[in-house]
């Protein structure tokens, strides 16, 4: 045990603070934490073993086919992105957390709001969409031909494009565990650097940025993870990844064993990373708050404002107006030549029960989980912590298939039902509300929580409120993250909704793969406006007195 | 702030609540006794006026699978569910993941027909033993090329391999006339394929019917080493044509239609037919099964029927530009006519086996 401690995040003396009540489990906590935290970890476990049911179908053969040296190859091309990826979003998401958190950026709430959005668009019609734009031959090399005799661009597929299309779309993974890390952070500590003479920058790096840490790492590993999974993005911009040639494999030869045997390579690999993030953010500190700390000043820019402007002008202008400008002109050109557009109604309506559902499931099954392994630190907390992230880099459809595998041949009474999507979306996005949730647990001191408890309240009641309200910053990152995945959530939605269950996602999918762009603008140009409403919500959130 | 976070629950929940107990409709508690087809294709704005109800439940549902974009086939079937009033019930997604989904279902699928893209997706449920035998009044109305050998899928609707070209950069007279032309390096980083596409791999598999496995991967390697740009899809490579980041690609022949109507006349690509009755040519079939194991047998049969009839015949011709299967359907007159077209005779049926098509295009390095 004590091995354990030593190696454990906090050295802050929280373990030594607590009463010896705590490590021990009491009945209530074995009910209330233990049990719901195990159902969750089995969910997660049955795609693993739907794979290796699968893989071990398929015999030898299977093996034998991915031991090929081009798998080697796709390994190393599969990592490199991944790290690329996550390396630039964090560079992107940094300053912008820090803009629209702390600083007087003029219109900061706007761009608070904002930022997060390009989350929303599906990689597969993003991907098309800069393809399109930024192409040899796009809309840009368009615009330079006149002017400058520019009659191609480099090309842009391949590595390049991936890279572009990857980070743009999913900074704001990073992006909103930071906001959420630096709403809690006590900004005690920058006043007394400040005021001891050190400068904002000087202050930035070394007070702000090393308590940022957690929440960066919990970011940054889901954009690994989705890296990892990603389709859409890949494919169109023709990157082999490892899901591409996994797709590959279903697509063209319909050799599921294969392609299973291929899943539990991905899954192995994203063991690697998460056994890695988790001796990295084992070494990090944090600093707890033992209050809730007051509001801080916003930092005058003052003629740092114009670059600070340009800099997310760039970033939004590039993720999310350049989409919605080639949206708006398919629509505004099917419109003009008189195509009908279909009533989106329903699917608008779908797409938010089903995202308000797996926002909903995905935080309240993260609690458990969080507290066990924040709270209650031991080798199986930790343990339970791990496994919720390992099915996150599997590609959905590989998710979508081990749910139709046990859901038509085990439970028939659940499949197919609105249940049924919830549990695939809670499989695919517990790890997002994990990552955001603890990273703001882990900033909350539990002094607090202790002298509720010893002033005689119950667990619960200690929960609900001391520890809730704490929490509540990540719980709120954690539910947008999984609200706008599941907005754009394709593979899984299709094969696994009750039938007839379009969202606004399979609505643009169906359109722009078979070339019709008018039909494909209207569905995707709302799912970032539906996505903006529970934004501002939550920006309203943040901006009220804390 | 601590009385804000049950509030925004409150409020996550009361929406949540308010969207799904909305009146239109629960799809999930009941689809069964749901009277409102609209729910399962609704395209189309009439959706309100038909309400079967009563109808729904003497005739019974149908469950269709659906590997044809809604789209594409939304239209149709729509119109199948109003005449019928049979509670049609559609699943779209991609053919490849309707048949994985199939596969994977096994005897306890809640489908009864499969409506699939190409035939690659309906083989493999046919191997699988899950389609079942059609009568013979619904194979007997397209010609037996068009329908598997065994009798357990019929083809619906046709599409041509052709060559897509950009009109400004390229006359007519500047294009070979059959596929070995590609290989010449005059085409030397002009050409766009889609080597991961389903169309492209049928097409694939032809060739090595007609030109034999050593003739096909010579073509094969001919064309990797002559700097092709690949594409994810056929309208990739249509738009990229236009574009004119590549000159020329080899696509089916109803995507330039989709742009035509999307960008309007000028769209400077157009459509290339390679008559001389090799691979480049090829009509390639969307097609349909029942599955063995579905419950409503009669009403699946009724809509293979449907989708054979000169009404949704002449939806495919008109509507989607395809060629039609059924004899006395006039194709579109955008398009060649079949006889002019000049398709090899090779059997569909026997081009569902993809596997060895994808093993050549990893040894040429197309797919990874």
């Amino acid at each position: 045990m004590a091995r354990l401690f030593v190696r454990n995040s906090d050295p802050s003396g929280q373990r030594r603070a607590r009463p010896a009540w705590s490590r021990l489990p009491s009945p209530r906590a074995l009910f209330l934490l233990w049990l719901p935290a195990a159902l969750i970890a089995a969910a997660i476990l049955l795609p693993i073993l739907y794979l290796i049911i699968r893989a071990s179908s398929g015999g030898i053969s299977a093996w034998v086919h991915i031991l090929r040296p081009s798998t080697l190859a796709v390994l190393g091309r599969t990592a490199l992105l991944g790290v690329s990826v996550t390396g630039l979003s964090v560079a992107l998401a940094l300053p912008l957390a820090w803009l629209t958190q702390r600083t007087d950026l003029p219109g900061h709430k706007l761009w608070a709001l904002i930022t997060p959005l390009p989350l929303v668009v599906p990689s597969y019609v993003g991907a098309y969409l800069f393809a399109s734009a930024l192409g040899p031959r796009g809309l840009l090399q368009g615009w330079l031909e006149q002017p400058f005799g520019i009659t191609r661009l480099p090309d842009l597929y391949g590595f390049p494009g991936s890279l572009l299309v990857l980070t743009l779309l999913n900074y704001p993974f990073v992006l909103l565990s930071l906001r959420a890390a630096l709403q809690r952070m006590d900004p005690a500590l920058e006043e007394a650097a400040r005021s001891l003479g050190q400068s904002a920058w000087g202050t930035f790096w070394k007070i702000t940025f090393p308590q940022l840490r957690p929440a960066m790492t919990a970011g940054g590993l889901l954009v690994l993870l989705y890296v990892l999974r990603d389709f859409g993005a890949v494919s169109v911009m023709r990157y082999n990844t490892f899901t591409r040639v996994i797709y590959v494999q279903y697509q063209n030869s319909f050799d599921r064993s294969a392609a299973a045997a291929l899943s539990i390579l991905l899954v192995a690999l994203s063991l690697v990373v998460l056994l890695a993030e988790m001796r990295w953010r084992g070494r990090s500190t944090h600093h707890n708050a033992a209050r809730t700390p007051k509001k801080s000043k916003r930092l005058p820019l003052g003629a740092w404002r114009w670059p600070a402007l340009i800099f997310c002008g760039l970033i939004i202008g590039l993720a999310l107006l350049l989409p919605a400008g080639i949206l708006l002109y398919w629509l505004a050109r099917g419109l003009g030549s008189g195509e009908q557009i279909v009533s989106l109604w329903q699917a608008s309506r779908n797409s938010i029960v089903a995202s308000t559902m797996a926002a909903l499931l995905a935080v309240a099954a993260s609690l458990p989980v969080v507290i066990l392994d924040v709270r209650r630190p031991s080798r199986g907390s930790r343990v339970l912590e791990r496994i919720s992230y390992l099915a996150f880099a599997l590609p959905g459809i590989v998710v979508a298939l081990a749910l139709v595998f046990f859901g038509a041949n085990f439970a028939p009474w659940i499949y197919q039902t609105l249940p049924m999507l919830g549990l695939a979306y809670l499989i695919l996005f517990l790890p997002q509300a994990i990552g955001a949730v603890r990273t703001s647990m882990l900033q909350a001191h539990p002094s607090m929580e202790e002298a509720a408890r010893s002033l005689g309240k119950s667990p619960p009641e200690v929960f609900r409120r001391i520890t809730l309200p704490l929490v509540r910053p990540g719980i709120a990152a954690a539910a947008a993250l999984v609200f706008l995945s599941t907005m754009k959530e394709l593979p899984v939605t299709l094969i696994l909704a009750p039938i007839g269950f379009k969202t606004l996602a399979t609505s643009v999918w169906s359109s722009v793969s078979e070339a019709f762009f008018a039909q494909a603008a209207a569905p995707a140009l709302l799912l970032i406006v539906a996505s903006s409403l529970p934004m501002a919500i939550l920006v309203s959130r943040e901006s009220s007195p804390g | 702030m601590f009385h804000n976070f049950p509030k925004f629950t409150l409020l996550l929940v009361a929406v949540l609540l308010l969207v799904a107990c909305a009146p239109a409709v629960n799809p999930v508690a009941d689809p069964q006794a749901d009277p409102e087809p609209g729910l399962v294709a609704d395209p189309a704005p009439e959706e309100e006026t038909y309400s079967g109800g009563d109808v729904a439940s003497e005739t019974g549902t149908l469950v269709i699978y659906s590997g044809r974009s809604e789209s594409l086939v939304g239209p149709i079937i729509q119109q199948f569910a109003e005449v019928s009033g049979i509670d049609v019930q559609v699943r779209y997604g991609s053919t490849s993941e309707m048949a994985a989904a199939l596969l994977e279902e096994g005897a306890n699928s809640p489908a009864d027909v499969f409506f699939a893209q190409d035939p690659g997706g309906l083989g493999a449920v046919e191997a699988a033993g899950l389609l079942a035998e059609l009568p013979e009044d619904i194979l007997s109305k397209v010609d037996a090329f068009y329908a598997s050998p065994n009798g357990r899928w019929v083809g619906i609707s046709g599409r041509a391999r052709v060559v897509v070209y950009n009109t400004e950069r390229l006359q007519v007279s500047d294009l070979p006339d059959d596929l070995m032309g590609f290989t010449d390096t005059s085409w030397s980083g002009r050409l766009g394929i889609a080597p991961g596409n389903g169309s492209f791999q049928t097409m694939v598999t032809g060739m090595r019917q007609l030109w034999g496995e050593d003739e096909t991967r010579a073509w094969l390697q001919a064309i990797a080493d002559n700097n092709p740009t690949y594409y994810e899809n056929n309208t990739s490579i249509v738009a990229a044509v236009a574009a004119g980041e590549v000159d020329a690609g080899l696509v089916n022949h109803y995507y330039l239609y989709r742009f035509l109507a999307e960008e309007g006349e000028n769209f400077p690509a157009r459509n290339h037919y390679l008559a001389d009755g090799g691979p480049g040519s090829l009509l390639m079939v969307a097609g349909a099964g029942r599955l063995a194991n579905g419950e409503n047998e009669a009403n699946a049969l009724r809509f293979l029927n449907f989708l054979l009839s000169p009404v949704a015949q002449q939806y495919f011709a008109s509507q989607t530009y395809e060629y039609p299967l059924v004899e006395g359907v006039a194709t579109s007159s955008l398009l060649i006519p079949l006889t002019e077209l000049n398709p090899p005779q090779i059997a569909l049926g026997s081009l569902a086996d993809l596997q060895g098509t994808v093993t050549l295009l990893q040894e040429v390095g197309m797919l990874p």
